[in-house]
């Protein structure tokens, strides 16, 4: 494997909590050993923003709720060669999609931010306002998994997936080796 | 039984807005039906005529009459669409919205009911007077577009005639009069034949053609029960309903039930889009019909039995009672028929709500027994454990009027007609586009074409076998035969000609099938959903070929997880389609740019978000201030 160029990988996270990539770093002390295997591009554990050059693998986690959600998406199927949507929000929408279950009203984003923000029982918030600032955003209609947006290649399931599972994969990828999951790997109950 | 309540919501409409209703009313209601939770569909029939709805005061009145609980009738009241939790117009107006009448015209039929009404589909006018809706096939795509008014069948409506009917309802005229002005006077039989035609253009030997009166019963009571059963099995009479069940296998298994009591139950509740051959026996056969189930009940020794009406033939429902109550008069329903001490059998006739689900087995027995319409879990089967636990035979109306003629003609007879495995003759309703639709009875056996050639539509370039849960096939299927083997159906046959788009079509036959799923099993509820819109996907020109295999998966899903024939079938528009007229779905598929979506639109997900803020988006909306 030594004399074949590293491949560069790439991550984002969307609407999710950041529990995924947590996930990855549960790869722990394996970490060392998938660096022999890639280089790490345009990810949050670079802090690089940009994608310096095409990619083999991105790593999306979460679905997309706002338009930049939608941008980076698109950014990243155009710049990678595979995509894999890592863990539930990014494959099905997960908690985020919640406020999909907004369903039956005449203007269900206002419904969603009232409630949030205005006249839920548990909030404090003593400006009354809806956060408007121009650095934000704007939310989707609803929220989408990433599926939805562009053609996904892989699916990892699990919330958040095993550090093993993630390794495994990744590694199984790049040697060209990966015919989908033990079936003991994504049971979750 | 509820005779009399025409007049009755006559009295009610004299008010607009919707009054308490009073306590007394409600008792004498659940009365009428000796408070009988299992007469529960007919008791909410009766509010929603007299009352237009069935008001949550209402539902605590009913509960506490019959003895359940305010969320049991709920559960029924909101399960049937011809019954509301809000109040409808005194005149409900259902237009009919098959697809057979979308390409014959419906719109502009819409538009005229609209413009004169001045409510749109869904709406009821302010003073309370109309309502105007859409609703399934009601079984008259013979004569589309058609529409109910109240109880009223109006068929074969034009634009022209259907903005007359409505200024004639606008002024005041009721809908029985748009009929005749002597309607009143006439009979029930003239009634309906002035309502609806029956368009026979093929009459057979064993049902449309002379039939000899009750000749039938006078046989079977000089048999034995198991000669009786004996003599249908010989014949190789199989059930006309659609699933074509062995009907002498399914007495002898009631039969063989040793119970308290025994049922016999008519499945007159044809929903299936295009099928409309119940409606004419009905019509037309009344007695052999009621003859047949009396042989039916002698051979499984049942002393009770019912006739299911689908909602939508509530027109025929004093023509049925007349004939049940002429046969009560002549001995041959009762006590004692034909003088046979012993033989005893009556039945009552059960009127629909307007759910298609109901014309399934189990899910009609549900609704004779006052509960939602929905199927029940086989095993146990109706024959073993149907209506209210007992041995149940449950049979469509053109097989207990089969039963009958092979009693009088002999077993030989109807086994020699057709071909082997599909013995004697089958009602076809042939609509849609063709010169001359309508009821053929012919053997089993013919080829697609012969039929094409009766009905003169041989320029068709699609034809639907069995309605929206059969087949569609191609030009190059035109020979196949309409047998059991072959091409199978409960009757219903649906030309479409080259100007059809098929995939309209099969995007309207799924959203019926997530009309009428009852929501019991989520494959069927949620995945019916998806089909539909999958299938918008490929209308649209958004779909990829992938798309494809998505849907064979989910169909296969739906099919394999669903405990009911609706589910089991549901997916079949769209599987046939693909099967037979695979071209029209790969022309309108084609794979992604940059594995970029098409079918998502950015400017329309976020367009809510921008209203809410109030400015434009920084990725998205190209700024005009420079």
């Amino acid at each position: 494997m030594s004399g074949l160029p590293k491949a560069r990988i790439a991550t984002a996270s969307l609407a999710g909590c950041f529990g995924c990539h947590m996930a990855i770093l549960d790869v722990d002390e394996r970490l060392i050993e998938l660096m022999k295997l890639v280089n790490v591009d345009r990810s949050p554990l670079t802090d690089k923003k940009r994608f310096t050059q095409r990619c083999d693998i991105g790593i999306i986690e979460g679905g997309c709720c706002n338009e930049e959600n939608v941008h980076v998406l698109h950014d990243f199927r155009r710049n990678c060669d595979v995509l894999i949507a890592l863990g539930q929000c990014a494959i099905m929408g997960g908690l985020p999609a919640m406020r999909n279950a907004i369903m039956h009203s005449d203007a269900p984003l206002r419904e969603c931010l009232d409630e949030a923000y205005i006249t839920g029982r548990y909030i404090r918030n003593t400006t009354h306002n809806v956060p408007n600032d121009p650095a934000l955003p704007l939310l989707l209609d609803e929220v989408y998994p990433c599926s939805q947006i562009v053609e996904i290649d892989y699916q990892i399931p699990g919330c958040a997936p095993e550090g093993d599972v993630i390794f495994d994969t990744l590694v199984k990828l790049l040697a060209g080796r990966f015919h989908g999951f033990e079936r003991d790997k994504i049971r979750f109950d | 039984m509820e005779n009399g309540q025409s007049s009755v919501s006559r009295d009610a409409a004299s008010t607009g807005e919707v009054s308490a209703v009073p306590a007394a009313d409600i008792t004498a209601i659940c009365a009428a039906f000796d408070n009988d939770s299992h007469r529960m569909l007919d008791i909410l029939r009766t509010v929603q005529d007299r009352f237009r709805c069935i008001a949550p005061s209402t539902m605590d009145a009913i509960a506490a009459q019959t003895g359940l609980t305010r969320i049991e009738v709920e559960g029924v009241a909101s399960f049937y669409s011809f019954l509301s939790l809000t109040p409808r117009g005194r005149v409900t107006i259902r237009l009919c919205d098959d697809i057979v009448d979308r390409f014959t015209g419906l719109a502009d039929v819409t538009a005229a009911f609209e413009d004169v009404l001045g409510i749109g589909i869904g709406e009821t006018s302010a003073d309370g007077a109309f309502s105007l809706e859409y609703t399934p096939c009601i079984g008259m795509c013979d004569q589309a577009p058609a529409a109910m008014i109240n109880d009223v069948l109006l068929v074969g409506l034009t634009p022209q005639s259907a903005r007359s009917a409505a200024e004639a309802l606008m002024a005041g005229k009721t809908p029985e009069h748009l009929i005749s002005d002597r309607f009143d006077e006439l009979s029930p039989q003239e009634r309906a034949n002035r309502m609806v035609e029956n368009n026979i253009r093929h009459a057979g030997e064993v049902l449309l053609g002379p039939v000899p009166a009750d000749a039938g019963l006078a046989k079977a009571v000089e048999m034995a029960p198991a000669q009786i059963i004996t003599a249908i099995e010989d014949s190789g009479l199989r059930g006309c309903g659609g699933a074509g069940f062995t009907t002498g296998r399914k007495w002898r298994f009631a039969a063989a039930e040793t119970a308290e009591k025994h049922y016999v139950i008519c499945n007159a509740d044809e929903g299936e889009p295009g099928t409309f051959k119940d409606r004419v026996l009905l019509t037309e056969r009344p007695h052999l019909l009621i003859e047949g189930m009396t042989i039916a009940a002698r051979a499984v020794g049942a002393r009770e039995g019912i006739l299911y009406l689908r909602g939508e033939y509530v027109y025929l429902r004093p023509l049925l009672e007349e004939v049940l109550e002429q046969r009560r008069r002549r001995g041959l329903l009762g006590e004692s028929i034909l003088g046979i001490e012993g033989f005893d059998f009556d039945i009552r006739l059960q009127l629909g709500a307007g759910a298609y689900i109901c014309g399934e087995e189990g899910a009609l027995i549900s609704s004779c027994e006052g509960l939602p319409g929905e199927p029940k879990t086989r095993p146990p089967f109706p024959v073993n454990r149907g209506y209210l636990g007992f041995p149940t035979v449950v049979n469509n109306v053109e097989t207990f009027c089969h039963a009958a003629r092979i009693l009088d003609r002999g077993a030989g007879w109807f086994h020699a007609m057709g071909t082997e495995g599909s013995h004697g003759t089958k009602l076809f309703s042939i609509c849609g586009d063709c010169l001359n639709p309508g009821i053929y009875e012919l053997p089993y056996g013919h080829s697609v074409w012969d039929i094409l050639e009766m009905a003169s539509g041989q320029e068709a370039a699609a034809v639907q076998i069995g309605g929206p849960s059969g087949t569609m096939i191609a030009r190059d299927s035109f020979d196949r035969k309409l047998t059991f083997d072959d091409l199978a159906t409960g009757g219903a046959i649906i030309i479409f000609n080259g100007d059809r788009n098929i995939l309209e079509i099969v995007e309207y036959y799924m959203s019926f099938f997530v009309h009428e799923s009852c929501g019991y099993c989520t494959p069927c509820r949620v995945g019916n959903v998806f089909l539909q819109k999958a299938i918008a996907k490929f209308r649209k020109g958004l779909a990829n070929p992938d798309d494809i295999d998505y849907l064979k998966d989910l169909s296969a899903t739906i099919i394999e997880t669903s405990r009911c024939g609706l589910g089991m079938t549901s997916p079949n528009p769209i599987l046939s389609t693909l099967q037979n007229f695979p071209l029209v779905y790969s022309a309108v598929s084609k794979p992604s740019k940059d594995g970029i979506r098409d079918t998502f639109d950015i400017q329309s997900a976020i367009d809510s978000a921008r209203k809410i803020a109030k400015r434009r988006s920084y990725l998205y909306d190209r700024d005009f201030t420079k």
